[in-house]
């Protein structure tokens, strides 16, 4: 199973991904639930490609959903790889539908996202995962099974498709930072 | 309308945000950042808020007395610029005088600045942390050197870690 997904490519949607604006908080879209998708509808083909191609540009983005480049629909693109907190890897996917169905071992770090530019936060997550979904195109449900980033990484867009951001996870009171930008 | 900053503190008791903030509410002010907590039984509240002086500094008037409250104008809005990465720093270990001061003071000397601190005393349990910004040419080997002698001085403990933020 864990193979289909590290066998997808961008390439196997067939269509050319634009690049799309990435939208901010408090856009209200990032607080919509997400629609369930049909993972065969070209228009949802179109928007994998698109969320692969918006990720690309995006310097330090390892996760984009559907809802932060403006579509309340249960949808995210990830690609882990080269990330230095990476263990466990899969590459790049879209997902659609995705679901958590086990998950065990929290812990917190510091999150940052593109939709909310100013400020970051400390989360407690899974750091052990299993999730299911279904690829754009196709029919089957995957399940993917990982941990560390890339477990934080699934944790942060599922969360996107239901509509929440970091923002709404944090540890305390004093868990939100101002972000820190230099050089 | 100018910035303001507004300091209360007084023995905590239920209401004190809601009874302040109803205050400034009335007087057209919003609220931007403020940071509120409990300190060994005492309220206290920094708020930094637009709005006109005169107004606010009457509309608190009625709740002096229990609370000790300043308002006072700040002129423009003064933006932190962060001087490098940002840091975490926790001390703990047995209380004693000037903990503070010479972890603060190591933290100055290798040009760093701190963003952010609490501290809390329990039983005779100190405990600090900090967020700390250093500049790139800071000796980390240095002052984490410098910081451990601190340390051991005082009998306490201290780490100080990267607070960098990964992007999802």
């Amino acid at each position: 199973m864990t193979e289909v997904i590290s066998g997808w490519s961008p390439e196997l949607l067939g269509v050319q991904g634009r690049v799309l604006d990435v939208v901010r908080a408090p856009h209200p879209v990032l607080a919509t639930e997400g629609a369930v998708v049909d993972p065969r509808d070209p228009e949802m083909i179109q928007l994998a490609a698109d969320l692969v191609a918006t990720m690309r540009v995006s310097p330090g983005c390892v996760g984009l959903a559907a809802p932060q480049v403006g579509v309340a629909a249960q949808m995210f693109s990830l690609d882990v790889s080269g990330h230095p907190k990476t263990r466990t890897c899969h590459g790049v996917f879209v997902l659609c539908n995705a679901e958590i169905v086990e998950s065990s071992r929290n812990e917190k770090a510091r999150e940052g996202c593109m939709s909310v530019p100013d400020f970051t936060g400390d989360v407690k997550r899974a750091t052990r995962l299993t999730v299911t979904g279904v690829l754009p195109g196709g029919t089957e449900p995957v399940t993917i099974s990982t941990d560390g980033f890339e477990a934080r990484a699934l944790q942060h867009e599922i969360d996107h498709c239901a509509g929440k951001l970091f923002l709404d996870r944090v540890a305390g009171a004093h868990a939100v930072y101002p972000r820190k930008v230099y050089q | 309308m100018s910035q303001l900053a507004v300091t209360v503190i007084g023995p905590d008791r239920p209401g004190i945000i809601a009874d302040v903030t109803e205050a400034l509410v009335g007087t057209g002010v919003n609220l931007e950042d403020s940071t509120m907590t409990l300190l060994r039984g005492h309220f206290a509240m920094m708020i930094v808020c637009a709005g006109p002086y005169d107004e606010v500094k009457a509309a608190l008037e009625p709740l002096r007395g229990e609370l000790v409250i300043t308002v006072r104008e700040m002129g423009p809005e003064h933006r932190h610029a962060a001087i490098g990465a940002p840091y975490l720093l926790s001390v703990h270990g047995a209380d004693r005088p000037g903990i503070v001061s010479a972890v603060t003071r190591m933290v100055a000397a290798a040009g760093g600045t701190v963003t952010d601190m609490s501290t809390r005393l329990s039983g005779g349990l100190y405990v600090l942390t900090a967020e700390v910004e250093l500049p790139p040419a800071a000796e980390l080997t240095t002052l984490n050197r410098a910081l451990e002698i601190t340390a051991e001085e005082l009998g306490v403990g201290v780490t100080l870690r990267p607070a960098e933020s990964d992007e999802l």
